[in-house]
């Protein structure tokens, strides 16, 4: 795994250095053409995990990035019309991540996804705790923080 | 074709700022303004990052800096919005009439400040029934 990405980064190297090219685009294209001549030659090998991965990295940033703006126009909304529409409230919410790593990334994730916020995570580290501004039911919330968020950051980062 | 998408991006972002400092007038209460703030900032700032590396696409020095700037950005607003709404939950700011719910009541320990995941026995017994009273009628 380590080893296909490092060899990846080499051969994007190589392309950048042949073609004399130093740009952020040429290097991305060359990543991209490391990529896919790594994926041919190890076609046959059984270590595919890091072809499987690196999609779905790029899958999960797109969807990321989609689900923030989404939730961004929400809070706008909410913000500039007179009525408020929220129903705050701070909810303890059960992980399932594990390591130090985990917790970061989930908690960064749930920190920049508007209308929620981490307050704190419990010393024994199970437990964080969420306020929330657009909450129809705590059980609902608590649903699509793991299904939304949880599920699919453990299924990209373990 | 680029200076669409420049445009679009920084019309985007300076929107995303401006709906953010609204946001600190409008919000009722302070975990409010905290949470539209510190998203919207960062959206707008990223935004406005990534065309500075658009717009300059000949000047690797450029685009180095943007991408650093807008990695520990990501990195690190998350963590001073999570201290600061830390802070003023643990010198009881005030919540707004609307909260529906508040899961933390109690959870921290008032000495020494760590916070528990389940409800620690010494409050179990009778300092609950007497806390979600007045509570109840805050709200």
């Amino acid at each position: 795994m380590v080893r296909h990405f490092l060899m990846n980064l080499l051969l994007a190297f190589t392309w950048v250095a042949l073609t004399g090219v130093l740009y952020y685009s040429n290097f991305i294209f060359g990543f991209a053409i490391g990529f896919f001549l790594l994926w041919l030659m190890n076609r046959n090998e059984d270590d595919q995990r890091y072809f499987n991965r690196v999609p779905k990295i790029i899958g999960f940033i797109l969807y990321f990035l989609y689900e923030m703006v989404k939730a961004n126009i929400q809070v706008a909304y909410d913000v500039v019309t007179p009525k408020f529409f929220m129903k705050p409230g701070i909810v303890k919410y059960t992980m399932e991540a594990k390591t130090d790593f985990e917790i970061n990334m989930l908690s960064t994730m749930i920190a920049l996804t508007p209308g929620t916020l981490v307050i704190d995570v419990s010393d024994d580290r199970k437990t964080i705790y969420i306020h929330a501004m657009y909450m129809k039911s705590k059980e609902q919330f608590i649903e699509q923080i793991r299904e939304r968020v949880e599920r699919k950051l453990l299924e990209v980062i373990r | 074709m680029i200076d669409i998408i420049l445009a679009v991006f920084c019309t985007i972002g300076a929107l995303a700022i401006l709906i953010a400092a609204i946001g600190i007038l409008r919000m009722p209460d302070f975990y409010l303004r905290l949470s539209v703030t510190v998203k919207a900032a960062t959206l707008g700032g990223g935004l406005f990052l990534l065309c500075a590396a658009f717009y300059f696409p000949e000047e690797v020095s450029v685009t180095t800096k943007a991408l650093a700037i807008l990695f520990f950005l990501v990195l690190t607003a998350p963590v001073a919005a999570h201290l600061i709404a830390r802070t003023a939950y643990l010198i009881d700011t005030e919540q707004w009439k609307g909260t529906i719910q508040d899961d933390l009541v109690g959870m921290y320990d008032k000495e020494n400040h760590t916070l528990h995941s389940e409800i620690p026995p010494q409050n179990l017994s009778g300092e609950m029934e007497p806390e979600s009273g007045p509570d109840e009628n805050k709200r």
